[in-house]
Order: structure tokens, then sequence, then C-alpha cells
């Protein structure tokens, strides 16, 4: 149970995906400005990476490895990553269309969003069980859905300052991320990591 | 095409000032903040990506007349992975320090932005001779930009540049800049410089992005209008 916690804090506060390990910058830039439109992405990716979390380390331990295919994993996790997207759409616009509304739009930016391939290469690496592997990817989507929402609520807060005109634009956005991510940079003492 | 060589010339030479992939264009964030704690990194990081570019240009301007429009992006993302594999392979093999160095940020080459944007941009529609110097202005450019950001962290956060110390005595290192916090940092006050400096506005440049994820160019519109 205990390194089950610290996996999923650490995933979220203390390795935040965006904040300190660069994953994941441009939806974090991209879909920023507005709070709404970053609930829907961070929803989104926390789908996504929960279940490509499981559905990569699956294939990797059961069909790559015995078969001493490891080389492949880049070409078959992005493969698999980017059906995966699609077959989500397809069975959330069927079942559940509510919230294919919601997360809809969102759905095909994922399959180029560097955190969830980076989630699958990581439990690898780390060789995680199944389950660690899922909790980091749900963990890791929380962390990074908090940094969103924390950030677009800064920047809709930014859209009303008197900026110098050279920094317009992404240096402000670039600044402000900058002093976030001094903020996640407290977390670091909390296991003594 | 009137005047074939100053084509291919300005094609070379666009992607290292004016179309700069990182400065400008604002693709391939994530490389650009995450390695770029050294100088050194940084040109590693460049040359492995333009590799998988060139390699990728070469193949997707080959095939753009046989592949059907609908799976394109499939396809394009599959011979991404495949350059990006061969380049993970010889960098374990000839260059393990880097390799190691550099760790998931090899694999994730094939999610870079820049190298799904040339490609649907570029290579789909042109030959195979341009797709290349395109790739090479392009991959240039992207480690010029990785270049500088790591110049200005590992000068200002380490004191020493590709090694080399250089600001023993004439002030402390500001650790910072090699952190996280210093990579979001350094490259906002870089892009604000050139802002400053460029008649080019990043307003002004063509918003197009093949991957759909035009970082600065994305208003958040996009995503906004369908609620």
């Amino acid at each position: 149970m205990r390194d089950i916690i610290l996996i999923a804090l650490g995933a979220i506060l203390v390795d935040n995906f965006v904040l300190s390990r660069f994953l994941g910058i441009c939806p974090f830039l991209g879909v920023s400005k507005k709070s709404s439109t970053a609930v829907g992405m961070g929803g989104a990716v926390i789908f996504v990476m929960t279940l490509s979390s499981a559905v990569t380390w699956t294939v990797y331990k059961y069909l790559l490895e015995p078969n001493e295919l490891g080389y492949l994993q880049t070409i078959v996790f992005i493969l698999v990553i980017a059906a995966l997207v699609q077959f989500v759409e397809i069975v959330l616009k069927r079942f559940i269309p509510a919230l294919f509304k919601a997360l809809g739009i969102y759905l095909p930016l994922i399959t180029t969003n560097c955190a969830v391939l980076g989630s699958a290469l990581l439990n690898i690496e780390r060789n995680y069980s199944l389950l660690h592997a899922v909790v980091f990817g749900l963990s890791a989507g929380v962390g990074f859905t908090i940094a969103l929402i924390l950030f677009s609520g800064i920047r809709e807060k930014m859209e009303f300052c008197d900026i110098p005109a050279a920094f317009k634009g992404l240096p402000i956005t670039l600044i402000a991320a900058a002093l976030v991510s001094v903020a996640f940079f407290g977390f670091k003492g909390l296991f003594g990591i | 095409m009137a005047k074939p060589s100053s084509k291919a010339f300005s094609v070379l030479t666009n992607g290292l000032m004016k179309e700069n992939p990182v400065l400008k264009m604002v693709l391939g964030m994530c490389p650009s903040l995450a390695v770029t704690t050294m100088a050194k990194n940084g040109i590693g990081m460049g040359i492995a990506a333009t590799f998988v570019l060139t390699g990728s240009n070469i193949v997707i301007s080959l095939i753009r007349k046989i592949v059907p429009d609908k799976v394109r992006i499939p396809v394009y993302i599959t011979v991404i992975a495949g350059f990006t594999t061969i380049v993970q392979m010889l960098l374990n093999a000839y260059l393990p320090d880097i390799y190691k160095e550099l760790g998931i940020y090899i694999p994730l080459i094939v999610v870079n932005c820049i190298i799904l944007a040339r490609a649907e941009m570029f290579a789909s529609k042109n030959n195979v001779g341009l797709s290349i110097l395109d790739a090479l202005g392009m991959g240039g450019g992207f480690t010029i930009a990785l270049l500088i950001i790591g110049s200005v962290r590992e000068i200002l956060g380490s004191g020493t540049w590709m090694g080399l110390t250089l600001t023993k005595d004439i002030f402390d290192p500001a650790v910072i800049m090699i952190l996280p916090p210093g990579g979001f940092l350094a490259f906002g006050f870089i892009v604000a410089a050139i802002n400053k400096f460029s008649v080019l506005k990043i307003r002004n440049r063509e918003i197009a992005s093949g991957c759909g994820m035009d970082c600065a160019g994305c208003t958040g519109e996009d995503g906004g209008d369908g609620q």
C-alpha cells in the first residue's frame, strides 16, 4: 500500500509530468487559456493515460518481452496509443455520448501528447507491476490536470495585465509557468526524495 | 520554380531563422526544455532529431503518391517511429553516454511535433531533393535553438559551457537555471528577446501545423468553441 501512495504522490506532486519532467508542454501551453478547456483536456488525458498504461504494459510483458522484441517498443507503443485513442473515441461516441461531447475534441490531440507515451515508457523503464503501472498512469494524468487547471486560472487573470510588448503572448506564459514550476518544486521535500 | 537554385537555398535557410521550429513556430517544446540543462545535450538531441527528420522526410516524400489520403497520418507516424528506433539503437551502441543523458526523450522524438509537421506540410507535397533540404534546414534550426537555450542555462546554472569552466570568479552559478523552472524561465526570456529584436513577430507567422498542436498559435478556440 505504501509504495502505491508513494508512486501516486510522486507522480502528482513531486515529479509532476508537466512542471518537472516537461512532458505534455504543447497541450499545457495550448489549451490552458480557459479553465473549461483545461478541465476537458485534463479529463481526456487522465482517461487515455490510465488505459494506455495498462494496455502498453500488457503488450510489452506478454508480447514483446517473451519474443525478445523489446527494441520495437517505441513503434509498438505509439501505434497502440494511436489505435487506443481511436477506439476510445468510437466507444464513447456509441455508449457514453455525454462524456464524448465533453472530451471528444481533445481526444485526437492526445495521440501526439508526449506525456502519454512518456508514462508508457517510464512504466517499462522502472519495471513496475501492472497495478503500479496503472496507478502511475492515473496519477501522472491527475498531476497533468492539476497543473493545467492551476495554470489556466493564472492565465485568465493575466489577460487583463499590462505586459511589455515583447513579453506578450508566449514569453510571459513561459515565465508564469516557471513560477508555477518553482511552487511545485517545493514538494521535492515531501518525502526527502 | 523559375530559379531552382534560389528556391532550394530558401528552403534550406527557411528553418534556420525565419521559420525556426522552436523559436518562431514553437513546436517541439518538450525536448527543448527537458534536455537543455547542458549545451552538449542540446546538440545531441538536435542531431538525433535531425537524423529522424531527414529520414522520415525522404521516405514520406518518396511514398507521397502511393499513400491514400485517409491513412496518411498513421503511415507517417510509423515511418517516424521506425527512424526513431534506428537512432535509439545507434546511440545506445556508439554513444552510450549521450543515450543515458537523454533517456526517454530519445523515444519521445516520435511525438515531436516538428517532425510530423514537416511531413504533413512539406514532404508530402514536395520532391525528395527539396524535402532533404527542408529537413536539414529545420533540423539545423532545432539544433541551433537547443544550443542557444542549453548554453544560456548551462552558463547561468553551472557556470560552464561545453564542460569548460567560465564564470569561476565572476559570479556564483544560479542552480535554478538547470532545474526545471529555469527551463521555462530561460526559454521565456529568449523568446522575448527575439520578439524585441526581430521584425517578424511571432504573431505574424503563418499559423499552420500538421499535428494540430500548434502551441503558441493555438488560441484555445479550437477547443473552447465546441462547448
